[in-house]
């Protein structure tokens, strides 16, 4: 490295940290491109186990032509009784590509999932979350924590040495990240299926219902897409080309 | 109980016995894997199919619900199949429903010994049951009803399934789509030909006078009006007239 250049050298990253990084990138935004499909045919949110376009939603997303659409007929209750549960026929032609988005987005699942279950697995074997991932007692005070944050704003990546150099808020958003972020992805995107829910009740009822889970698994994915602009934006910050090429071909860049 | 239904008996459990022994072996090549039509997420759809047969205990029950929580419940699709010009028209359905469905019959063909049919009363004299359940759309939504009807399996036991069956395929009045299910699902506790919603007769809108309930898959495998039931040895895409060629995944245990 010239001495003339003095910007911070990127960290550097095992082979696996590499490759698990990029197979989980693919795959997040394969997901977050299908999940904004899926949730373009049914665009209303709810809590609990049941929500559909005849009951109240939490949120309405106009993010498609099925956003409040009119199209219904033919309005019957079952039961009497002013609350009594109706049903009515839709006539409306929504928008639905759901046969490949459906299939897409649990392609893209798998590749989380597969390379998500390597990057743990050697994460704790080789210690990398214990030594680049989890604060020091002394970094997580208020006062430094304070100062890493006033500094993060200006502040770029920090200057590696053997490995990644991360500073105290930057770990503890990669660790909500790997540990809380994509985990929860996983697991709410399991508890809206019939068959898992079937054999493992608890994996629905600990987010309070089936559609619980799907509203669930929208806030995350919406932080974890902010999260990638942020991140983007502070590789771009600190170094574009070096940054990727640690992250790419490995080594402490030219 | 008479003799012959004993024996009958008998050999349905070894039936059912040997098809889900094939469905537990994907080694044996007897799992009724549908055709990929050459697109990656076919590829992949058979691979969560086979991932849920391997990983999930054979046949839970999916959560059963109280009459309180039977929901509003929207019906999409084909709804008036009936009337010329709607979506799903069938001119042999809308004779039968302009004679309130007498002389409807449910054909019971195939890799059976007691091929046949079935009117409303058959099935209706065939031992009942009703469960409150959740319906879960493709598209994201869910609802709640109680259906009642006869156990599918109740009705393969009465045509004399063979242990050669691998696959029990459905053909319907409002499309030529020809879907299926695999033996595990058919024989599920919970998989019934259901004729009663909410305590009355099934309205048209839901399937009338009879469609399947698929409880541990997404709603769209819980075909309605019903007319044929085609037991099959082998999985058959009838001639591209399954979900899978008309880009929909076969499986949807997720």
């Amino acid at each position: 490295m010239s001495p003339a250049n003095s910007a911070p050298i990127p960290a550097k990253h095992s082979g696996w940290v590499r490759i698990t990084h990029w197979i989980v990138t693919v795959s997040f935004l394969l997901l977050v491109f299908t999940g904004i499909e899926i949730l373009m045919v049914h665009p209303r949110l709810y809590w609990g186990d049941v929500g559909n376009d005849l009951t109240p939603a939490w949120i309405e997303l106009p993010i498609s032509r099925n956003f409040r659409h009119g199209g219904w007929e033919g309005k019957e209750a079952f039961g009497g009784g002013a609350n009594a549960p109706v049903t009515e026929a839709r006539t409306f032609k929504t928008f639905n590509q759901n046969s490949w988005g459906r299939s897409l987005h649990f392609l893209a699942g798998w590749g989380l999932v597969a390379a998500g279950a390597v990057y743990f697995l050697a994460g704790f074997v080789s210690g990398h979350f214990r030594r680049d991932l989890l604060p020091r007692f002394e970094e997580m005070r208020s006062r430094a924590l304070w100062a890493d944050f006033v500094e993060g704003a200006r502040r770029q990546l920090r200057v590696g040495k053997e490995g990644p150099d991360y500073g105290p808020l930057q770990k503890c958003v990669y660790l909500g990240v790997v540990f809380v972020g994509l985990p929860g992805e996983v697991l709410t995107g399991f508890a809206m299926s019939p068959a898992i829910a079937a054999a493992h009740p608890w994996l629905q009822t600990m987010w309070g219902g089936q559609q619980s889970a799907r509203s669930v698994h929208f806030l995350l994915a919406v932080a974890l897409v902010l999260f990638l602009a942020v991140h983007v934006y502070k590789v771009a910050k600190s170094g574009f080309r070096r940054s990727m090429r640690a992250m790419t071909l490995g080594g402490k860049g030219p | 109980m008479s003799k012959l239904d004993s024996l009958s008996r008998r050999r349905f459990l070894i039936g059912g016995g040997a098809a889900l022994g094939g469905m537990m072996l994907p080694g044996c090549s007897r799992t009724p894997l549908p055709p990929t039509y050459g697109s990656i997420l076919r590829v992949s759809d058979n691979l969560t199919y086979l991932a849920q047969r391997a990983l999930l205990p054979g046949q839970s029950l999916s959560r059963e619900y109280t009459l309180g929580d039977i929901s509003s419940f929207p019906a999409i699709g084909a709804v008036t199949p009936g009337e010329p010009g709607a979506r799903g028209y069938c001119e042999p359905y809308r004779d039968l429903q302009r004679r309130g469905f007498e002389g409807w019959r449910l054909s019971v063909d195939g890799a059976v010994d007691r091929p046949g049919s079935y009117s409303l009363a058959d099935l209706k004299r065939l031992p009942a049951r009703s469960q409150i359940t959740r319906h879960t759309c493709e598209e994201g939504w869910t609802a709640i009803a109680e259906w009642t009807g006869v156990p599918l399996s109740r009705v393969l036991l009465a045509a004399g399934m063979r242990p050669s069956a691998r696959c029990v395929c459905f053909h319907t009045y409002d499309s030529d789509l020809v879907d299926s299910i695999d033996m595990l699902d058919a024989l599920h506790p919970q998989t019934l030909l259901a004729y009663g919603m909410n305590g009355r007769d099934l309205l048209i809108r839901h399937g009338a006078p009879l469609r399947l309930r698929v409880e541990t898959q997404i709603g769209y495998k819980s075909r309605k009006y019903l007319r044929r039931i085609e037991v099959r040895d082998t999985f058959d895409d009838q001639g591209g007239k399954g979900f899978p060629a008309i880009g929909w995944a076969w499986y949807t245990g997720i």
